[in-house]
């Protein structure tokens, strides 16, 4: 179907793709994997014409084709979904769709005519998607498939989806993945790129795995493992599953009573959840996103204004409900946010003034004249030992935190809270967009900091990640706790009603 | 400072006299001839000198004011109502206690110019801070109102029975800063250049240490660029708005020092020749850091200050030869994108 051809682009001094080739044949899914940075999208992005390649050629069809611009792609066939979508939240799915390519006359818009063709497609392709519903209604994994809609409308035989299931709750992958197989029978071709290995064996019929912008390896999915794949990623031995002992769980740090949070629209967000993290614990928080977990631990934080909480947050049994963020700092409190960028980074800071946010006002980092000063050595000091001790990439403390890869960046945060030895560390979606090489570094670190007595409150999408990483495991639905399981104990499929319907 | 930080600015500056000149050209006179009149007078012995660091002085000031809400992630238009309330205030003082020595005069009417820059800015930094208004309407609304009340308050009670002019009465004799004529013998009297250009470049001195070195500034800074990720950090950002337009404020205020104890002596309506947006203008130039601020209102005044002698000693071109050079200068540090490949290219920029 498509045909990338010793493709080479260069970004400034850095190679993003290097000679790269890729064959899809016609009628499979085929899976484009690798590590962030490793080119994948890039070559995507190139095929659907965001990007021209700087040498080598696309073949479609067996003929030689220029894709200057994602318009020349779509009459080629090829559609693309993005990681984040491209819908207007006020419009319908129906105006979605036809954005662009509407039908009528240049003066009338005939919706009636475009609902009617949505609706075929939905059913041809079963992808129940009611074409006169507002987008902003709609569920993340709907959206995902009024993008795919829009692909298909426009006759897209090609379809490119970039990490599709990072914002889809299992059941609602289990729905992709049968609407993707779907398509295959109907002769699409599709492309997932991805880094999620259980993905790729349980979908695709082909695999090329991408490194350091080259590919480094093709074959049949039936011919290759989870390990084998990780290790052709990574370009060494990776650990897939967390080590660790049992947990040793002392004395109560974070006691949780009747906490509700009142979110936007005054609709309670967090809906009288109480619970307890003991010193020396992890416990996981499981959950779709957007079911209370930002609200739930930026209150916890002290990030959320007094009057839009009721309830008790208790650290070590001091009341800590009306403090504000500094406050809790200095009792011991560390939080790595869900969205680094947004909460967690100045991005356009050096290395060195982001590794002092949160303890910038205070020795060793002021100095001289009543402590008004900054001590540049101090803060360089401290840039320097996170960068060192996390491996942060580059190693240059006066970069800006913009520049780094969002690994990187994720690191940063991490070495910076890890590095106020916290006695509780609320953490939030710890390895987003982070490739697996910093995944196993940072689950390692984690546990590390658990058996060094923190307690440890873990809030993340991915489903494997806080079951081999918690203790104990509660699972949230619509603000609530929905149950709690025994993570060595318990199943996805389980964890999985739960997260969808609430306690039983 | 990095490389782009001056490289831009520069390019924008050079790429404006070019223009310029085909405009000096059109019009018929020698671009060449014309730029030596600009730049010649602005730098002749003494009176050049004088007038452009006088005229230089107030855009300083201005320009640090607008720099430093930028910093916060502020766009305060105010500085010319924040300006004229400091001017009228300098003057009240001047005026009210005129006995007094000028060891306590002067001091005196600096902290009633700093305070009421800062107060008239603290109040949309509140309104933000506490409502979400946003400070751009705000500010500019609240020039509107400065210059009426400082006209007000001019006309029916600081002003001398029978004087034509819509001034107020003089200041004390001790409200004064002393001129460039009483440090440098040979230099007359009449040129206004004072103290106030030193207190600027303390002024400059002093923004850049507190912005880059001490923890005020960098709470301030963090505000300005993610708000979201100072409030993580433990830092109040409404707290930091109200602080930020304060110190702005009272910045502005600097241009009252200027023109109440250095130059006129008195509250002069009207007095202000658009400093206060031209400031955004210099800030925009100097790229907000108080180095380039000092050296875009040295440029600015030069333009100012030479735009005189193009309107005089040309046969075609007037001074508003300067506006274009100004209004191209801006277009240019806007459009920063358009150097941007080039530079690549000729690697001066990754």
């Amino acid at each position: 179907m498509i045909e990338l051809r010793e493709i080479s682009k260069r970004f400034g001094a850095v190679t993003a793709n290097d000679r790269v080739s890729i064959r899809v044949d016609s009628g499979t899914i085929h899976a484009l994997v690798g590590e962030n940075g490793a080119g994948k999208s890039t070559a995507m992005r190139i095929a659907y014409g965001f990007y021209t390649a700087d040498s080598g050629e696309i073949l479609v069809d067996g003929r030689p084709r220029r894709i200057a611009s994602p318009a020349d792609a779509i009459a080629l066939g090829i559609g693309m979904v993005h990681q984040h979508f491209m819908l207007v939240e006020t419009m319908t799915v129906a105006e979605n769709i036809v954005l662009g390519a509407e039908p009528g006359s240049a003066f009338a818009f005939d919706s009636a005519a475009a609902s009617a063709r949505i609706r075929a497609l939905s059913d041809e392709f079963r992808l129940a998607v009611d074409p006169d519903a507002f987008v902003e209604e709609l569920s993340v994994g709907q959206q995902q498939r009024v993008e795919l809609l829009k692909a298909l409308y426009r006759d897209a035989r090609l379809l490119i989806l970039d990490e599709p299931t990072a914002v889809l709750t299992p059941q609602e992958v289990d729905e992709l993945f049968a609407s993707l197989r779907g398509m295959r029978a109907q002769g699409k071709t599709i492309v997932i790129i991805t880094h999620k290995l259980g993905e790729v064996l349980a979908l695709s019929d082909d695999v090329t795995v991408m490194r350091d912008g080259k590919v480094v390896g093709r074959m049949k999915t039936r011919d290759t493992s989870a390990a084998a794949l990780a290790r052709r990623m990574v370009g060494r031995e990776v650990l897939l599953r967390v080590e660790k002992t049992p947990a040793a769980p002392g004395d109560v740090a974070l006691e949780v009573r009747g906490l509700s949070v009142s979110g936007r629209h005054n609709a309670l967000a967090v809906n009288d959840v109480s619970f307890v993290v003991r010193a020396g614990e992890i416990v996981g928080i499981a959950g779709v996103e957007g079911n209370g977990q930002t609200e739930l631990i930026e209150a916890l934080a002290g990030l959320v204004p007094a009057d839009r909480i009721s309830g008790v947050v208790a650290l070590r049994g001091t009341n800590i409900t009306s403090l504000d963020a500094r406050t809790r700092r200095e009792l011991g409190v560390a939080h790595v946010p869900e969205d680094r960028q947004k909460r967690g980074l100045l991005l356009d800071f050096g290395l060195d003034e982001n590794a002092i946010l949160g303890v910038h006002y205070r020795p060793p980092i002021t100095a001289h004249v009543g402590h008004v000063l900054l001590d540049g050595r101090e803060i360089e000091r401290r840039a320097a030992d996170i960068i060192a001790r996390f491996d942060v990439r580059p190693p240059d403390p006066h970069v800006p935190a913009r520049s780094l890869s969002g690994g990187n960046q994720q690191k940063l945060v991490i070495g910076r809270e890890f590095e106020l030895h916290p006695t509780l560390l609320l953490v939030s979606q710890p390895t987003r967009g982070v490739d697996i090489g910093a995944i196993e570094f940072i689950h390692r670190k984690l546990v590390a900091l658990r058996d060094a007595g923190c307690a440890v409150l873990l809030i993340s999408a991915e489903l494997e990640e806080v079951m081999s990483l918690a203790d104990r495991l509660l699972v949230i639905h619509g603000g609530r706790i929905a149950g709690e399981v025994n993570p060595t104990k318990t199943t996805a499929e389980e964890i999985g009603l739960l997260m969808t319907r609430g306690a039983a | 400072m990095k490389l782009r930080d001056v490289l831009f600015p520069a390019v924008a500056v050079l790429a404006a006299f070019l223009v310029g000149a085909l405009f000096v050209a059109a019009i018929g006179d020698s671009p060449i001839e014309t730029y030596r009149l600009l730049i010649g007078s602005a730098f002749s012995w003494p009176d050049g000198v004088g007038y452009t660091l006088f005229l230089a002085t107030p855009l300083i000031f201005t320009g640090l004011a607008v720099a430093v809400a930028f910093r916060a992630g502020l766009l305060n238009i105010g500085a010319e109502g924040q300006l004229y309330m400091s001017a009228f205030a300098a003057a009240w003082c001047g005026i009210t206690f005129a006995r007094l020595p000028a060891v306590l005069l002067v001091p005196a009417c600096m902290a009633c110019a700093i305070g009421a820059g800062a107060m008239w800015a603290a109040i949309p930094g509140l309104l933000k801070a506490r409502f979400g208004s946003h400070e751009v309407i705000n500010t500019i609304m609240m020039n509107f109102i400065a210059v009426a009340l400082c006209g007000y308050f001019t006309q029916y009670h600081y002003r001398t029975p029978g004087d034509p002019i819509m001034e107020t009465a003089a200041v004390g004799a001790n409200a004064s800063l002393p001129r460039v004529g009483d440090f440098i013998p040979g230099v007359p009297s009449r040129i206004p250049l004072n103290f106030a250009f030193v207190l600027a470049m303390v002024a400059c001195g002093l923004v850049y240490v507190l912005l880059w070195r001490t923890k005020w500034g960098y709470e301030l800074r963090a505000t300005g660029a993610n708000p979201f990720a100072a409030q993580y950090g433990g830092i109040s950002t409404g707290r930091q708005i109200v602080i930020a337009m304060a110190i702005s404020g009272g910045l502005a205020g600097g241009v009252g020092i200027n023109e109440v104890l250095g130059y006129r002596h008195r509250y002069y309506d009207g007095f202000s020749d658009n400093y206060g947006f031209t400031g955004i203008a210099v800030a925009l130039l100097g790229r907000n850091h108080p180095v380039g601020v000092f050296f875009a209102a040295i440029l600015f005044a030069v333009l100012s200050r030479g735009g005189i002698a193009v309107d005089a000693f040309t046969v075609h071109v007037t001074r508003d030869i300067v506006q274009i050079l100004q209004a191209t200068i801006i277009l240019f540090v806007a459009a920063e994108a358009v150097f941007r490949g080039p530079f690549r290219k000729l690697g001066l920029l990754k």
